[in-house]
């Protein structure tokens, strides 16, 4: 039986339909409540902050001036052009954002709380707050922090030595600027902790919906000052979180703050309001994009100008470089590019913290580079395939301009499969026939690739202080034959304990229902990162094979004992080892194992790890590629933009559970559409922000998402060891860009297109206006 | 997101939630669908100290023709119009409007009568009951006011109706045969508050309009009626030449409304877009 | 802070509690009545994960009181299964890969089971616009509508659409 492979309906499933999955909030009933007092101002100076006349019985507030004497969430880049900045748990002297937590007030239910933190007096002088790019880079703007005196908080640059000429000699220079507006990844749960104080041993169990428990530990342990063994952080059923859950939020230090000291339990469930305004953002972006072809389109240099506003401070522990140095180091995606000039830098403003967000960068660069190439294959009167064809990196391994290695891919292949499937002449008929009547349909596709599954090279090139990388996995047989792998990794949604029960069965010769993936618990798992950066399969997946791979080592050796045969004659299969025709239970073995080892003798090794071994895995990272394309009709009188259809042609290598990625794909597009169409924070000028309900910022619902279609390529490359490459974030990458391509190919007869996200009906119209169409 | 504290009525007949608003004033608050009500209290927008709560008055769940009018009580829900409730436009009317009123669940909870008297600009209902020209019924302890509905919209989520009073029911008026009504409204998502809508009623009789209504919707702080618009189509032939019109003239007849997601200018586009197809559907039904 | 005594019948079951008035019903659900699998995901109306079925109604158990619901019949995903058999919209969703993280799939199944349950034959309009009315942001829609349409042709209520 090979379970790889096959679309495995989910373990995690049955519970969930139940409703009797676990997460933070229901493990949170019956602590008491804490509710954060929130700035409303944008940046000020706090003069004093006054507690409600009238605390009831129990009630507490607590400011930065009980915290005395705590650090600060201060994460590092080893950078020149970094500056670090702390970020208080609570602040003491100033804000520097709306929604900013400045006090939390504790009651018995979370109703109180809520009355309680009305009542209290927040006494802030509000000073100039600067809340986008151009108000903090203007000259005298207003300073966030003084280590930073220009608002920059950090900056790369490069020139490659052929730029200059490559510019200089082009036939044609593209040009182009893009514009990406803030978007929150809103998890259909928001953020929360529980934290329990244990007066047996004195230690703390945080449950939080988090996607890194144990970086969380840590990096509570550390801000505190208290041992780290007195901690234990649990990640339970977690809601989605898509990168927003990955960091260390204040709030999460402070439960555990409050734990300790008035020793009991204290829980913090984020409303949706809070999540909005003061969780993180992301995609805030402004890019200027040029690029050098020769007269047959061929690319010569690109030049790219990246800023980036990453809000008040910078999230632990991925800082906020995270998206600026992304897109400095990842422009180019799946094209050939001689000669790479990049500037990019973190613009620090008064707006919550920007964190890491499903793609981070990609779906910006992704729809600067193919909005790039729509332009140029315009400006040059070459076919858009034509032009792709041409410059798309077409032999592997490759090196790209930065330095990272493209390992096996199909970039061309998807592009070409998703054309085809598309039907271009029956496509250019329907569009013709339509814009007589006055519609406007358009086709756009966007080509890109994905660093995925990345370990600890990949984060130290990007000069961490805390490199993330290796996932663990301690994996062992019980004495009753169950197959327990602990996994430091954290999935929050994703069906990671199929694929990996899956993945493991197969090694080991057992049905994954056999097989038990135990996670999210610092006590009961090695360390190791989480789920982000489209890396659960292929790292904790890698992991898991390796340890299967030595527990099957382990059964074949003690199985060879006991069927008096040659260990690497033993088959492992249907839960039973066999030596040619004699076979005996696994369950069996492994009763013996561990109950009779007087049977095995003084020469198999350490009896202790009869069963158990231990693995981890750090690879240095594989491409994922896909080509998106998107069928769409915008309607000119109102501007709204109708999909009417969409195709992914992906390759994420070797297919673990099928099932499991079509649906990382379907949901990764619809944020991507969400991106491309919907969703947008947004903030005024003295920086309030105006989209603090799901009234004002719109996630897109099951009336605007289209069905769509998937065509898998499998591209097996030696940079992963189970042949899984990432795929959780491609969804989200490349539909802006096939999106804005579709919409400006629609409006090619008006003579304008898209350069702006998202691409809302109110801008769209904007553009239309004033108009007419050219036949 | 948790509630201030009320205190909590639930009368069972109108006399009883009449003598409750007379006790509490300014400080009552009808509860009947809560579909915005509640929102807003979550918010803490709305904080009323008390909360009288209509659900459990049957005398107030009635939906009948009687005579000219249709007889919509004040617990009659949003969902009870997804099926034509009369025969003839104004049943086809209601259902056609109904639909685009948020989603199923607000649909089985929230009522018209309290749409009315919450009074959101982008009401559906306030839209539709000014463009047809209803007629509100306030009663308190006092006893009864009919209200217009050209008088009933004062300001944004601002009515006639008085801290005493309950909005028992709202009378439509039943059309003629000769009606034909049509809806249009833009949002960006299904089920969205409306940038823009427009609901308009027309009197065809031998091929030529005798009487027509345009009412827009979400596009300032209260339903509005285009007049003018709706004027220059009485004596025409219904057809695009015309729709056209009327909508320009629908489009420059008003002050918009700015806010994140249009610009004065983009709603004055889409009330032409939302007139036009009003009318077109309204020929086409 | 007054409370007042109710009972309220959720699944079949009764449930003496005492709620202060504002508390609403999705916060009684859960805490007074330990019915964690209502959910709640925004707290004013839009994302539906909190839906459950009030006298064979679908409602947002965050816009309504748990005070309210005295005297109703409430149904929550808790009553779906019957015993260690799933419903068969339940079963159609862990077929389908309906679900991912898991926190709008009670709000989802209690609004597809009262759609599934009404008289009218549900067609692709229908079943979009209904399902229109609840967020999910992990699955992209596309499993929970094919397993909610699977479900409907099993139970014989599916009608494929007229050709636009």
């Amino acid at each position: 039986m090979n379970w790889t492979g096959k679309r495995l309906p989910r373990l995690e499933d049955p519970a969930l339909l139940r409703g009797e999955g676990s997460y933070t909030a229901d493990i949170a009933i019956g602590a008491r409540a804490v509710r954060l007092v929130r700035s409303p101002f944008a940046s000020g100076r706090i003069i004093s902050i006054t507690p409600p006349a009238e605390m009831s019985a129990g009630a507490l507030l607590v400011t930065g001036r009980d915290l005395a004497g705590l650090g600060t969430i201060r994460p590092t880049l080893a950078r020149f052009n970094y500056v670090a900045i702390g970020q208080p748990i609570l602040p003491v002297e100033r804000v520097h954002f709306v929604g900013q937590a400045v006090a939390a007030v504790i009651a018995d239910t979370p109703e109180r709380a809520e009355d309680l933190a009305e009542q209290v007096m927040l006494d802030i002088d509000p000073e100039d707050a600067v809340a986008d790019l151009d108000a903090a880079m203007a000259p005298g703007a207003p300073v966030l922090h003084p280590e930073a005196p220009g608002n920059v908080l950090v900056e790369g640059q490069l020139r490659q030595s052929g730029c200059d000429a490559a510019f200089a000699g082009a036939a044609h220079v593209v040009e182009l600027g893009i514009r990406s507006r803030r978007q929150n990844a809103t998890p259909m749960e928001g953020r929360g902790g529980c934290a329990t104080f244990d007066r047996a041993t004195g230690r703390v169990r945080l449950t939080a919906s988090c996607q890194m428990p144990h970086m969380l530990r840590t990096g509570i342990a550390e801000l505190l000052g208290m041992p780290e063994a007195d901690l234990q952080v649990v990640a339970p059923d977690v809601g989605g979180g898509f990168g927003q859950k990955m960091a260390l939020f204040p709030e999460y230090p402070l439960l555990v703050w409050l734990a300790r000291k008035y020793r009991g339990s204290f829980a913090w469930i984020e409303d949706r309001n809070e999540n909005l305004i003061a969780s993180a953002h992301s995609r805030d972006q402004r890019h200027v994009i040029r690029g050098a072809f020769d007269a047959d389109g061929t690319l010569r240099g690109l030049e790219v100008d990246i800023l980036s506003n990453v809000g008040a401070f910078s999230c632990y522990p991925v800082t906020c470089g995270v998206e600026p140095l992304m897109a400095f180091a990842e422009y180019p995606g799946p094209y050939k590019v001689p000669a790479y000039a990049a500037r990019a830098r973190g613009i620090t403003t008064n707006t919550c913290v920007m964190a890491p967000y499903r793609g981070v960068s990609r779906p910006a660069i992704t729809f600067g580079m193919e909005r790039l190439m729509d332009r140029a294959a315009a400006q040059l009167g070459i076919d858009r395939v034509a032009l792709r064809r041409r410059n798309l990196v077409d032999s592997f391994p490759c090196r790209t301009a930065m330095g990272m290695t493209l390992d096996d891919a199909s970039y061309i292949e998807a592009m070409d499969r998703a054309i085809d499937a598309a039907d271009l002449p029956a496509f250019r008929a329907r569009q013709a026939a339509a814009r007589v009547e006055g519609r406007y349909l358009g086709l756009g596709f966007a080509v890109f690739n994905e660093r995925t599954g990345y370990g600890t090279p990949a984060f130290a090139a990007r000069s961490m202080g805390i490199v993330p990388g290796y996932e663990v996995v301690d994996i062992a047989m019980t004495p009753l034959g169950e197959i327990e792998a602990r996994i430091g990794a954290s999935p929050h949604g994703q069906g990671l304990r199929t694929a990996l029960a899956q993945l493991i069965a197969d090694r080991l010769g057992v049905t994954p229902d056999a097989v038990r993936i135990i996670h999210g618990d610092t006590d009961r798992t090695p360390y190791g990162w989480g789920t982000f950066a489209s890396r659960g399969m292929v790292i904790a997946g890698g992991a898991c094979q390796i340890a299967a791979d030595k527990l099957a080592d382990r059964l074949r050796v003690l199985a060879a004992r006991m069927l008096q045969a040659d260990p690497a004659g033993i088959v492992l299969r249907d839960g039973q080892a066999f030596a040619g025709e004699a076979s005996m239970p696994l369950a069996e073995l492994a009763r013996l194992a561990h109950q009779r080892s007087d049977l095995f003798g003084s020469d198999v090794a350490d009896r202790r790890f009869n069963l158990a071994d231990t693995a981890s895995y750090d690879p240095g990272g594989t491409f994922s590629n896909a080509c998106h394309l998107a069928e769409v009709e915008v309607d000119v009188e109102t501007g709204l933009v109708r999909i009417a259809r969409y195709l992914v042609v992906e390759d994420a290598g070797r297919l673990i559970n099928p099932m499991i990625a079509d649906g990382q794909v379907h949901g990764g597009v619809a944020q991507g559409i969400a991106n491309a169409l919907f969703e947008e924070i947004i903030y005024a000028e003295d920086g309030n922000i105006l989209t603090g309900s799901l009234a004002d910022y719109l996630p897109p619902t099951a009336a605007e998402i289209p069905d769509i279609e998937i065509i898998h390529l499998e591209t097996i490359s030696d940079a992963s060891i189970t042949g899984a490459k990432g795929l959780g974030e491609g969804g989200a990458i490349g539909a802006p860009a096939a999106i804005g391509n579709a919409i400006s190919d629609a409006l090619a007869p008006f003579g304008v297109d898209i350069t702006e996200l998202p691409a809302t009906p109110a801008r769209i119209r904007a553009l239309l206006r004033g108009r007419e169409p050219t036949p | 997101m948790k509630p201030a504290a009320f205190d909590y009525h639930a009368p069972l007949t109108p006399e009883a939630a009449l003598a409750l608003l007379a006790t509490h004033g300014e400080d009552g608050k009808v509860l009947a669908g809560g579909q915005s009500l509640v929102p807003t209290m979550a918010f803490r927008l709305a904080r009323p100290a008390v909360l009288i709560d209509i659900n459990r008055i049957e005398a107030l769940n009635f939906c009948r023709p009687e005579g000219e009018v249709l007889r919509v009580g004040a617990l009659t829900r949003h969902a009870r119009f997804e099926t034509p409730v009369v025969t003839g436009p104004l049943g086809l009317l209601l259902a056609d409007v109904v639909r685009n009123i948020a989603h199923t669940p607000i649909r089985s909870r929230g009522t018209m009568c309290g749409s009315l008297a919450h009074a959101d600009p982008a009401s559906e209902w306030c839209c539709t009951a000014l463009t047809l020209g209803a007629t509100l019924v306030a009663a308190s302890t006092a006893g009864e006011r009919l209200i217009t509905a050209g008088d009933w919209f004062q300001s944004i989520f601002t009515t006639a109706l008085q801290p005493n009073e309950l909005l028992t029911e709202v009378r439509l008026p039943m059309l003629g045969s000769g009606w034909r009504c049509g809806f249009s409204e833009f949002n960006r998502r299904a089920g969205d508050f409306a940038l823009a809508m427009a609901v308009v009623a027309l009197q065809v009789e031998g091929g030529v309009i005798r009487e027509a209504r345009i009412g827009l919707g979400g596009v300032g702080a209260t339903p509005i009626l285009a007049a003018e618009a709706a004027a220059l189509l009485v004596g025409q032939s219904p057809g695009e030449v015309v729709w056209s019109e009327a909508a320009e003239r629908a489009a420059t007849c008003f002050e918009p409304t700015e806010d994140i997601n249009a610009t004065p200018e983009y709603r004055r586009d889409l009330v032409r877009a939302v007139v036009k197809r009003a009318l077109r559907k309204a020929v086409a039904t | 802070m007054t409370t007042q005594r109710i009972t309220l019948t959720v699944n079949g079951m009764t449930h003496a509690i005492e709620v202060e008035p504002r508390r609403t019903l999705a916060d009684t659900l859960r805490d007074q009545c330990g019915l964690t699998g209502t959910h709640l995901g925004c707290e004013h109306g839009v994302c539906g994960a909190c839906t459950v079925i009030v006298d064979n109604q679908p409602v947002r158990s965050c816009l309504m009181f748990g005070i309210q619901a005295e005297g109703r019949s409430i149904r929550t995903v808790e009553g779906l299964a019957d015993g260690a058999t799933l419903s068969p919209l339940q079963q159609s969703f862990w077929d389908h890969h309906g679900l991912q993280c898991g926190f709008c799939t009670p709000g989802f199944l209690m609004l597809a089971t009262w759609l599934l349950e009404r008289e009218t034959p549900i067609d692709e309009a229908e079943l979009r616009h209904v399902l229109s009315s609840n967020l999910c942001r992990c699955t992209g829609y596309q499993n929970i509508l094919k397993a909610v349409r699977e479900a409907a042709k099993g139970l014989g209520k599916w009608v494929e659409s007229a050709p636009a």
